[in-house]
């Protein structure tokens, strides 16, 4: 009976001996499985592969488009100041003021989403994601509807000669998209969207700063957040 | 006897990469198609049509035909057989690395 009893219990240790360098020699296996199992959660449902590099264009272009619109604005200022303008052509040199303003914010739009296609592609690449992919494709989607609604809106304010409202409300439309379409990207770019909501909110109680707030929202917080995933997603792909 | 519990956790069925990554992609997505799983895991169409027969042999995962525009689309999800197993799979994984 006792020599039965140590017998049971060698067999035993010895099981335990067999799991213990099955496990060890498994243990790298287990965690490349773990490795696997997450980044193909991730890059099934988000798209991980938006470009830091393409934030901080956006940012610079948006930089040198308020700087063109400042410029726009102070040789309007000058010209209304002079008295040699009779009153009736007061109105014509307003609305070119507008159409130049709406012109430099369809050039600067155009050329940042331009670069950013292009960087984001190239990000895409490295990731192992397509550039449109079932995941890009949500993320358009859901970026796209709150944008355009935005996009219509400040138009029809312009429309009203509701200018004062017009910049606020494109930061505040542009940052409801951005916490929208979050949840299919990187994280990071829920918190830039409520700094944008923010920074629109500000901008339509402090109204004829429109200009000082775009810079800020459009420019220097892009350039900011572009720096930031840069340096936390692009640098190690 | 603790260990001997977290190897018959282990499940023979998610051993394969592809299978492992088939499973993981349906966790988190409700339905998706033969294109976007070709999409995301980069392997051959026979490869992938054989792992998830034996998927759906297990009850792991549900397949569903049907036609878009009068072209055939195959689309997946996974049951509730298959997500529970594959949460025991993945606690499985978990305790077994934490236990070194």
């Amino acid at each position: 009976m006792k020599l039965n009893g140590i017998n049971e219990s060698n067999t035993f240790t010895l099981y335990f001996k067999v799991l213990f360098i099955m496990e060890s020699e498994n243990k790298e296996t287990h965690l490349e499985d773990l490795s696997e199992i997450r980044s193909m959660m991730e890059r099934s449902s988000t798209f991980i592969s938006l470009s830091g590099l393409s934030g901080i264009v956006a940012g610079l272009i948006a930089l040198v488009g308020s700087g063109l619109a400042y410029y726009r604005l102070e040789s309007f200022y000058r010209s209304t100041e002079s008295l040699e303008i009779p009153f009736a052509n007061l109105y014509d040199i307003r609305t070119e003021l507008i159409t130049d303003f709406i012109l430099i914010a369809c050039v600067v739009l155009v050329s940042a989403i331009v670069f950013g296609l292009i960087l984001t592609a190239r990000q895409a690449r490295k990731k192992g994601q397509q550039l449109w992919g079932s995941t890009s494709k949500r993320l358009f989607l859901n970026l796209a509807i709150p944008l355009i609604t935005g996009g219509i809106f400040c138009l029809i304010l312009i429309h009203h000669g509701i200018y004062g409202i017009a910049a606020p409300a494109s930061l505040m439309f542009y940052g409801l998209a951005l916490v929208n379409a979050s949840k299919y990207t990187l994280r990071d770019i829920r918190m830039l969207g409520y700094i944008e909501i923010a920074l629109g909110l500000l901008a339509s109680f402090f109204i004829g700063n429109g200009l000082l707030f775009w810079a800020i929202g459009f420019g220097v917080m892009h350039i900011v957040y572009g720096t930031i995933m840069y340096f936390k997603y692009d640098k190690n792909a | 006897m603790a260990n001997d519990g977290i190897i018959a956790n282990l499940n023979k069925a998610f051993e394969n990469r592809i299978r492992l990554g088939i499973m993981s992609i349906l966790m988190v997505n409700d339905v998706v198609d033969f294109k976007q799983l070709k999409e995301m895991l980069q392997t051959t169409d026979g490869n992938i049509a054989s792992h998830i027969n034996t998927l759906e042999k297990k009850g792991y995962v549900a397949i569903t035909k049907q036609f878009i525009d009068k072209k055939p689309n195959t689309s997946y999800s996974a049951t509730k057989a298959g997500k529970n197993a594959f949460k025991s799979h993945l606690n499985a994984l978990e305790k077994l690395i934490k236990h070194k």
